[in-house]
């Protein structure tokens, strides 16, 4: 029998129903699979009394006839969700120390259906970052290595990197992410698993620390499709908490998957095909449009004329978003406190938060200032969300033409830690391709498509109309079915 | 528009956030070349478009003005840098 380890999520639901297996045995085989694997830096805090226990509770519910959605699954939590009685750290030197009294909307959702947590999973500092190298607890490491033999450590991306390392090495069968700008998706791209970002206000973003509120939105990464279809409907929902929560019924994703694609057009954005994108990129695109085509459906070329808007417009919401959200973190309430000797309150405030953030997070702080700052405001943060407004339009008039879009979902695959991190812009451009669906508030989702030639995953996005995740989710598994992606990193750590 | 030491400084404080003067200097090219890059926004004509303030058509909702929760300051308190008698405390404040 294959490890349990390897199993994803539907797997190990059927095989604890089935008896197959128990879910304490499931739970015993990754938590021992995250303690081998700290080279990897992907959890801050690992929580394995937390899935024991909720496996216990599986395996009784199992006897009882009571099993949950996702009873006996143990999952990993990105740690920007609050969890109550954990430390929740955001990546944070700020928050460091801090054990919520409360628990998020989406992770308590996720307990409710039964999942237990293997540990609290790293990220960029506040989720802002590419790379997963702004976290004040270290760098994750991903689990591919090219295959030239360098062994150099690669970036799993960001800001989700502790969430895709840890399920493409098998650490967990699934993960929660967040997405403001591409956090789910490029880092699915760059590890060879999938990832979706629902619809704007699908997911509650109650307990979740808040990076860019118009933006954030939690989503599901995991191996498969079908893994991300039953996560995300487990973490979906109304929820009164979050007023942009959408008060609307949770599709059955999983039960509406259908790999047939006849009748759907996809679109391909013009737009998209940048000048300096590689080669192999370019061809995988090709190759997952004719994939769509080979599924049923009819391929359409579509213009979204301001795409090229978006990346700048994101810069000023986004630091604008964050400067007013992290403007909390002021050393009275909770998180961390640095009183210089003599010290007043507004030395206070100052030295704390000197103190307590990174350097990005610092960048994005004092940007967003700037552009909400008397004087500046129109030029910057008003026209931004004008041009916001012409993005979402453009995807609109696209919508007359098609019922999705394919694009590639990062620029480029995997690039080595260190490699990028001095040039802020250069790291930016990461997320060109998954920037104005996030600004849309579409839903969009990460799959595999292949490998590059240096053995590199790479992803293909397909992006959605508003509330059609399983238009998103169906073209996902059509690719999936005919990319046949099977690779894996070996366990070197 | 670029900004200058001064204004670094100026945002900094607008902030909370010490800087040093190290800091400031290392910061005005760093936020020059982002400034720089988010300039080119300025021309795209967006003359008659409303800006966006709803991603997704949503109405914001209404409920009865009545407590739904509370009575738990020892929670609210449970991680603050410092408290006292059932409250934040902070530095002596004289203005």
């Amino acid at each position: 029998m294959a490890a349990l380890t390897d199993l994803g999520i539907a797997a190990i639901r059927d095989g604890v129903r089935d008896g197959a297996f128990t879910a304490r045995e499931v739970a015993e085989q990754f938590v021992a699979r995250v303690a081998a694997a700290r080279p990897l830096n992907a959890f801050i805090t690992e929580t394995p009394e937390h899935a024991l226990a909720a496996a216990d509770a599986a395996d009784k519910a199992r006897a009882a006839g009571t099993l949950a959605p996702l009873s006996g699954v143990p999952i990993g939590m990105k740690d920007l969700f609050c969890t109550a009685g954990v430390r929740s750290t955001a990546a944070s030197a700020m928050l460091g120390d801090f054990v919520p009294p409360y628990e998020s909307t989406v992770s308590e959702k996720l307990w409710a259906a039964g999942a237990g947590m293997l540990g609290k999973l790293n990220l960029d500092q506040f989720a802002m970052g590419s790379s997963n190298e702004t976290s004040a607890f270290g760098n994750v490491v991903s689990p591919w290595r090219r295959n030239d033999g360098g062994n150099a450590a690669l970036t799993p991306g960001g800001s989700s990197g502790g969430s895709a390392a840890a399920v493409a090495a098998r650490l967990c069968p699934a993960a929660t992410g967040t997405d403001t700008g591409g956090s789910i998706r490029q880092p699915a791209a760059f590890t060879g698993i999938s990832g979706i970002k629902p619809t704007y206000g699908r997911c509650s973003r109650w307990g979740i620390v808040a990076f860019a509120s118009s933006l954030d939105q939690a989503g599901a990464m995991a191996r498969d499709v079908r893994d991300c279809a039953l996560m995300l409907q487990a973490m979906s929902g109304f929820d009164p908490k979050d007023a942009t929560s959408l008060d609307l019924p949770v599709p059955d994703w999983e039960a509406g998957l259908s790999a047939d694609l006849r009748g759907k057009r996809v679109g391909i954005p013009r737009e998209y095909r940048v000048d300096d994108m590689p080669a192999e990129i370019d061809a995988l695109w090709r190759q997952g449009a004719a994939w769509l085509k080979d599924a049923g459906a009819e391929v359409v070329e579509v213009s979204l004329p301001h795409t090229r808007y978006a990346l700048p417009a994101y810069y000023i919401v986004a630091p604008a978003e964050a400067s007013s959200n992290l403007a909390r973190y002021d050393g009275v309430r909770y998180g961390l406190r640095d009183l210089p000797e003599g010290a007043g309150l507004q030395d206070m405030y100052a030295a704390t938060r000197a103190a307590g953030f990174g350097a990005e997070v610092k960048r994005r702080i004092l940007i967003g200032t700037y552009v909400l700052s008397a004087g500046f405001y129109d030029a910057y943060y008003t026209q931004a969300q004008k041009i916001r407004a012409l993005i979402a339009r453009d995807f609109e008039q696209a919508w007359a033409s098609c019922d999705l879009l394919l694009t590639p979902t990062a620029p480029s695959a995997a690039f080595a830690l260190g490699e990028r991190s001095a040039d802020p812009i250069a790291m930016y451009l990461n997320d060109v391709f998954t920037v104005p669906s996030s600004l849309a508030g579409l839903p969009a989702m990460s799959v595999p498509g292949g490998l590059d030639g240096q053995g590199l995953p790479l992803g293909l996005q397909l992006i959605g109309r508003p509330l059609d995740e399983q238009t998103v989710l169906n073209a996902g598994l059509a690719i999936e079915a005919r990319a046949g992606f099977g690779e894996r990193p070996s366990d070197w750590w | 528009m670029s900004v200058d030491t001064a204004t670094v400084r100026r945002i900094a404080g607008l902030a909370r956030i010490a800087v040093s003067d190290a800091e400031a200097e290392a910061m005005v090219p760093e936020l020059n070349n982002i400034l720089g890059w988010i300039e080119q926004l300025g021309e795209v004509d967006t003359s008659g478009v409303t800006p966006m303030t709803a991603v997704i058509a949503n109405t914001l909702r209404l409920r009865d003005d009545v407590v739904t929760d509370g009575d738990v300051r020892d929670a609210v308190l449970a991680n603050a840098p410092q408290a006292e008698h059932g409250f934040f405390a902070v530095p002596k404040v004289i203005e």
